[in-house]
């Protein structure tokens, strides 16, 4: 019997955390009650990317992606649509600020922009079964790279293709093949970096766990082209799905002979080993990643040499970031001239972004370099929630910075970025409107480079902590008239002086925040007030006198006891000496007689 | 395993996700409302799935719809291929199916005896 329906079931973390497997298991019982087993097909795929909507299912031939799927939805969408053909509609995508129902993926704006190179199989295919990568094309590349390609032909069409790293720095992934090719052998090893540290970024995550396979045809490819024969995939420990899959992968490829000895039936052998790491940010760094690979503490040496001459265990090694990885059977498959006609003149192909925060879509994209900011925001992204005000961009997370509104129209690629004090970065993007305080976000981000600091390198590790101490001052209200110029000799300093990336970039999102948002700094410094009303210590919360009806709800929630007042006789009132600002009674209130207000508490006399 | 029989396994397996590739040649699409799964729409979606897979026509999707109103013609059945009209059959059955898949599908001429409207 012939099936008639594709039933793809994101296993996606996110999904996942939303309890997808239940999902997938309810399905799987009412299909089998409806005795529809032999003509519906469940398969589990890795991360589809609107994670904001999970769990998600996407069924073919007709398209119908359901969203926020619970286990008590199974009967009914078994019951009319796998067997009557009915779609739920309750349960379709529905764009949060039409309201209007999309039926077909395609139809959908969030997929309609993006150009899926990287991910295109992420969500498509179960990642668990070879044979379905196999069908999609899986291993052609290889095939082609040792059967009919020579190195030296591999290596010009990566460097023809102008793709650059994707771990954030974007330097010609090519060039640095080249440069390991020349090296003597007879060992040298080829690395993948999916230490992914930034916070909110899932990028790699999603493609070791959506498609494995990728990667690991990517490294073969790589290390037929430079001499290697032996590969790592350095991977966090806190993805654990993502270690399961890739090992398994690993494990599938080997047993068919696609990776081990003798490739293919070819002399060419090539091995891949995993290392797990333990979650420090700073083992993203390459020579960090590269000592923690041979065993040794994750801490970052100077260069040259470069890990090109003298990587794991002094070999020349090659180390590529996952999605880097993910774009090579591309390439081979379909030539620089195709690959270097999507995107930008100078960054070519696309980039694969973890978008989250205050937008409507958030989840996982892919779009062409050069897509603008705004297309990614407001057109895939669906815009701010609850009609809020846009405010800010933070792209590259920690290490990178914030961009402001009047820049909405700037083309994602690796220097106009750089122009605006950001950088690419690995591919975080965090999104923030009116009611995000930069000063209060720079604080964050840069709490986050000062715990991770390996501490090696002094303005690193004691400059971070000076730069929080004054960014910590200054949100407490007790800012100081030269410290907006202390935090900038600071942060320069540390650029200057820092050995790694993340000492040389820990600095940008105070240093962008600054530049973009200046007057947000001095009004907590010179005027005492919060603008955008986070920092506790600049604002207060007041009751209308007029519109309270004094119903006690506020006075109930107060978790300090702050509130006063008798019901039935307004208005309340709250003591702002024993107030914590936590915004409990605003939220009770059901009059919207609670306003928090800029500036300090007014005292009672 | 060579190049060879990794093309022949992809050669294999990519019918197997035929459904996700959305490039049918035709759609066969059964009327499966009450009243149409009442007059036996499942047997007869069966039918045409059987027999689409003993043939391995790897082209075509099988599909369902609501109620449209014909009950006295349930089942109701229609096909569409490529570039050509839509026809609709009634009262269909598992062996009418099976023919419509031969004739229809496979040699391209619709079962006129069975059709009871034909739309573009």
């Amino acid at each position: 019997m012939r099936r008639r329906l594709d039933v793809l079931v994101c296993s996606g973390a996110a999904c996942a955390s939303a309890h997808s497997a239940e999902v997938k298991a309810a399905l799987s019982r009412e299909i089998a009650a409806r005795n529809l087993g032999a003509e519906v097909r469940l398969v589990e795929t890795g991360c589809m990317g609107p994670c904001e909507l999970g769990p998600v299912l996407l069924v073919y031939p007709d398209g119908a992606f359901y969203v926020r799927v619970a286990p008590e939805d199974a009967a009914e969408i078994v019951e009319e649509h796998f067997l009557k053909g009915r779609p739920v509609r309750r349960l379709l995508w529905e764009t949060p600020e039409a309201r209007r129902i999309v039926e077909e993926k395609k139809q959908v704006p969030f997929f309609e922009k993006q150009h899926k190179i990287v991910l295109s199989n992420c969500g498509e295919i179960d990642p668990e079964n070879l044979e379905e990568y196999i069908a999609v094309g899986g291993y052609e590349a290889l095939g082609q790279a040792l059967t009919e390609k020579s190195p030296e032909e591999l290596i010009e069409t990566i460097v023809a293709s102008g793709l650059r790293g994707r771990g954030g720095a974007g330097f010609p992934t090519g060039l640095k093949w080249r440069f390991v090719a020349k090296e003597a052998g007879p060992t040298k090893y080829v690395v993948c970096n999916a230490d992914e540290g930034d916070p909110g970024a899932f990028m790699d995550r999603s493609l070791l766990e959506g498609d494995p396979h990728a990667v690991i045809e990517g490294m073969e490819i790589a290390a037929y082209a430079v001499g290697a024969t032996h590969g790592y995939v350095y991977v966090r420990a806190e993805y654990p799905l993502a270690i399961k899959r890739l090992t398994g992968a690993i494990d599938q490829a080997r047993r068919v002979g696609l990776l081990g000895a003798n490739v293919l039936e070819t002399d060419f052998s090539f091995d891949i080993e995993l290392r797990i790491g333990a979650g420090a940010f700073v083992c993203g760094e390459e020579t960090a990643l590269i000592a923690s690979i041979e065993g040794k503490r994750g801490v970052p040496r100077t260069r040259p040499p470069y890990p090109a001459v003298s990587g794991v265990f002094g070999r020349p090694t090659l180390i590529n970031n996952a999605e880097t990885w993910g774009n090579i059977r591309h390439i081979v498959l379909n030539g620089p001239e195709w690959f270097s006609s999507v995107g930008t003149e100078k960054s070519p192909g696309t980039k694969v972004f973890a978008l989250s925060g205050k937008v409507n879509n958030t989840g996982l994209v892919e779009v062409p370099m050069g897509t603008t900011l705004r297309e990614l925001i407001f057109d895939i992204g669906g815009g701010i929630p609850d009609g809020k005000e846009f405010k800010a961009v933070q792209t590259g997370g920690p290490s990178g910075g914030c961009i402001p509104a009047e820049y909405l129209d700037t083309p994602i690629d690796y220097e106009s970025l750089k122009e605006l004090g950001t950088i690419m970065g690995s591919g975080g993007v965090i999104v923030m409107d009116e009611d995000n305080c930069m000063v209060n976000i720079a604080k964050f981000f840069l709490e986050f480079t000062c715990d991770e600091s390996c501490g090696q390198c002094v303005p690193c590790r004691a400059g971070t902590r000076q730069m929080l101490d004054i960014l910590g001052r200054i949100t407490d209200g007790e800012g100081r008239p030269d410290d907006i110029e202390r935090l900038r000799t600071l942060g320069e300093t540390i650029i200057d002086t820092s050995l790694c990336g993340l000492g040389r970039s820990a600095p940008n999102p105070v240093l962008s925040t600054l530049r973009h948002f200046g007057d947000e700094y001095r009004a907590h410094i010179e005027e005492g007030t919060c603008p955008a009303k986070v920092c506790t210590a600049l604002i207060r919360f007041e009751i209308d006198a007029e519109t309270c009806r004094a119903c006690d709800k506020c006075r109930k929630v107060c978790p300090a006891g702050a509130i006063s007042g008798t019901p039935g006789t307004p208005p309340y009132r709250i003591d702002a000496e024993v107030c914590i600002r936590c915004g409990r009674c605003a939220e009770a209130c059901p009059f919207g007689a609670i306003r928090v207000e800029s500036g300090p508490a007014k005292r009672d006399t | 395993m060579k190049l060879e029989e990794l093309r022949q396994i992809r050669e294999r397996a990519s019918k197997d996700l035929s459904l996700r590739k959305g490039d049918a040649r035709v759609r066969v699409v059964i009327g499966m409302g009450t009243s149409g799964i009442a007059a036996g729409a499942r047997d007869v979606m069966a039918a045409f799935l059987d027999e689409i897979g003993v043939r391995s026509l790897t082209d075509v999707v099988v599909t369902q719809t609501g109620e449209r109103g014909l009950a006295s013609s349930e089942p109701v059945v229609e096909v569409h291929v490529d570039g050509e009209p839509a026809v609709v059959y009634g009262q269909m059955t598992a062996d009418r199916a099976r023919r419509v898949v031969a004739e229809h599908l496979v040699n391209g001429n619709p079962v006129s005896e069975f059709v009871i409207e034909v739309r573009d």
